[in-house]
């Protein structure tokens, strides 16, 4: 289990101080793939890098499994980074050294035999899919391939923890989705716990159990990554869960029409056209206004809004009709 | 000075000083060359990790006033003039080698000379290494000597030698220089016919064999730098 307790961090710049983390207070629990989102300027990469101490917080703790990282000697420090390995958006390979020599690398820190450390090292190339590539150079090698070295290399002293800094940043929507897939997979298989540092939605909504919103260093929602993308409560969440604007716009709005808003919190979106089923069973033909909706593991979250054209009792039957299906809130709007 | 310089009696003469003189001189520059650039590396190289390394925020902060005063005599050195360098240096190459004039006891004033330049020309090798590697490093555990040793120099050995060239052609040149006191090889040639007895065939002759060295270990340095440097594709 990771606890972050109170986590502050400031840095000195010669225009003074700069807050970049703000009392933050997070727990993942183990086995989990954590999210931690925010925009650019948000806090994310300091607070990743606090995790493992390659950025030394100002205030607070990061326990690992009850282990306080702030209290431990340069010396065990180095030895518990063996079990917290780092991916990163630019993968950060050794470029003079061959893919096989890459992974032996961390090996090699740890002081393992030649011959062990590059069996161990084939293995890994076996699991991340680039067994052919073990004399390959970097530089021979795709962003995708490179990631999934540098996957491999994070995967080599065994770790209990796998920190991805925007590891999916740099790569194609595809590639990333291969990615995502891979540590998916290790998190499944090795049950490695997580946590994944971006500022795209999609990577969250793909992979992550849970999610934290960082906002200018502070954490601003946090929870399980379905009620956060359902409802969004802070600004910063909003705009990143629906960056179109999470309010309807203003439509001009005609006359004998009324307006409802139609709320999903995980409904089962798939296999369920509702407005059209509403037209065809109740006769109620809705205009879809303004719409900001997403299918997250197959249910759908996010709000509608829709005109009901006719008189008050089609606005009654429209609403009955949307509330009694589960997981939808549906309410009149008046202006 | 040009118009008598190819006459018959001229090539002559210089026919017969090639023939007795020019090989030792070709085997003295490039010993004094090969023996001075290995020291000054050899001093240099520690010296440029230290100044990288040893910066605030650098892999292994060292206390401000030592790396000040790494950096205030690396400069003097770097701004006095060989030639008078050289004269400076006179006992302490009597200390070394117990001589101040010879071929052997130019190599002390060369050291001096080039050992900051290298330390500086090391110094700029390290900081093109990409720092996120040297930080992927830390994350995985490293200790500041195994990011020193298996990161930092095997990252940048093209540039290295790149730059090790570099010193090499400088303490080419600056060994001719110590023609002037005493030291040998080509430039001691150069000197003694061109300058002292206005005989310039032969100077121009020991200064074409010089540039034919640079040429060869400039030719060699590259070869080897883009060789060895692994992020070139399809090599």
């Amino acid at each position: 289990m990771i606890e972050i307790k109170n986590l502050s961090k400031t840095f000195q710049t010669s225009d003074g101080n700069v807050e970049a983390l703000k009392n933050v207070t997070l727990t993942v629990a183990d086995g989990d793939i954590y999210g931690i989102i925010g925009m650019s300027g948000a806090g994310k990469s300091t607070l990743v890098r606090c995790i493992n101490m390659l950025e030394r917080p100002t205030e607070g703790q990061v326990l690992i499994d009850g282990v306080d990282m702030g209290a431990l000697s340069q010396k065990q420090l180095r030895e518990m980074r063996r079990n917290i390995t780092m991916i990163f958006q630019g993968f950060n390979l050794l470029m003079q050294r061959t893919c096989l020599k890459n992974i032996c690398f961390p090996l090699e820190l740890a002081g393992m035999k030649k011959a062990d450390a590059k069996k161990r090292a084939m293995e890994l190339l076996e699991i991340v899919g680039l067994p052919d590539k073990a004399n390959a150079y970097p530089a021979q090698l795709s962003g995708g391939q490179q990631q999934r070295i540098a996957i491999a290399r994070a995967l080599a002293t065994e770790p209990k923890v796998l920190l991805c800094d925007e590891a999916t940043s740099a790569l194609d929507p595809k590639t990333t989705h291969s990615i995502l897939e891979l540590i998916k997979d290790i998190n499944r298989k090795l049950g490695i716990t997580v946590i994944v540092i971006t500022h795209q939605m999609s990577v969250v909504e793909e992979i992550c159990s849970h999610v934290a919103i960082l906002d200018g260093g502070a954490v601003v929602e946090e929870g399980a990554v379905s009620s956060v993308f359902s409802a969004p409560q802070s600004d910063a969440a909003k705009k990143l869960v629906f960056p179109e604007g999470f309010d309807a716009p203003v439509v001009e709005r005609f006359a004998d029409e009324y307006r409802v808003r139609v709320v999903f919190n995980g409904a089962d979106a798939a296999g369920t056209p509702l407005i059209a089923r509403m037209a065809l069973e109740k006769g109620i033909c809705a205009n879809i206004m303004a719409a900001s909706t997403k299918t997250i593991s197959g249910k759908a979250y996010g709000n509608m809004l829709l005109g009901i054209a006719g008189d008050r009792n089609d606005l009654e039957a429209a609403m009955a009709y949307l509330t009694a299906v589960e997981d939808v809130v549906a309410e009149e709007v008046d202006d | 000075m040009y118009e008598k310089i190819f006459t018959p009696e001229a090539w002559q003469q210089a026919w017969e000083v090639v023939q007795s003189e020019f090989l030792m001189g070709l085997w003295e520059t490039f010993y004094v060359t090969v023996v001075a650039t290995f020291f000054a590396v050899l001093l240099g190289l520690p010296l440029g990790i230290l100044l990288v390394v040893g910066e605030k925020g650098g892999v292994l902060p060292l206390p401000k006033a030592v790396l000040s005063t790494l950096n205030i005599v690396i400069n003097l050195l770097r701004s006095v003039p060989f030639l008078i360098l050289m004269i400076m240096a006179f006992p302490l190459a009597r200390l070394i080698v117990g001589t101040t004039i010879g071929t052997v006891a130019s190599i002390v004033p060369l050291v001096i000379a080039a050992f900051p330049f290298v330390a500086r020309l090391v110094e700029s090798s390290l900081r093109e290494v990409n720092p996120n590697i040297i930080e992927a490093a830390q994350s995985m555990g490293a200790s500041p000597m195994q990011i020193i040793t298996k990161v930092m120099l095997p990252e940048s050995v093209p540039s290295l030698i790149s730059n090790v060239t570099i010193a090499i052609t400088t303490v080419l040149s600056y060994s001719a220089m110590s023609g002037i006191i005493g030291g040998g090889g080509l430039g001691k040639i150069a000197i003694n016919y061109g300058y002292y007895r206005y005989k310039y065939l032969i100077m121009l002759l020991a200064v074409v064999l010089l540039v034919v060295l640079v040429q060869i270990f400039q030719s060699i340095g590259t070869h080897l730098a883009t060789k060895l440097d692994k992020r070139l594709k399809n090599r």
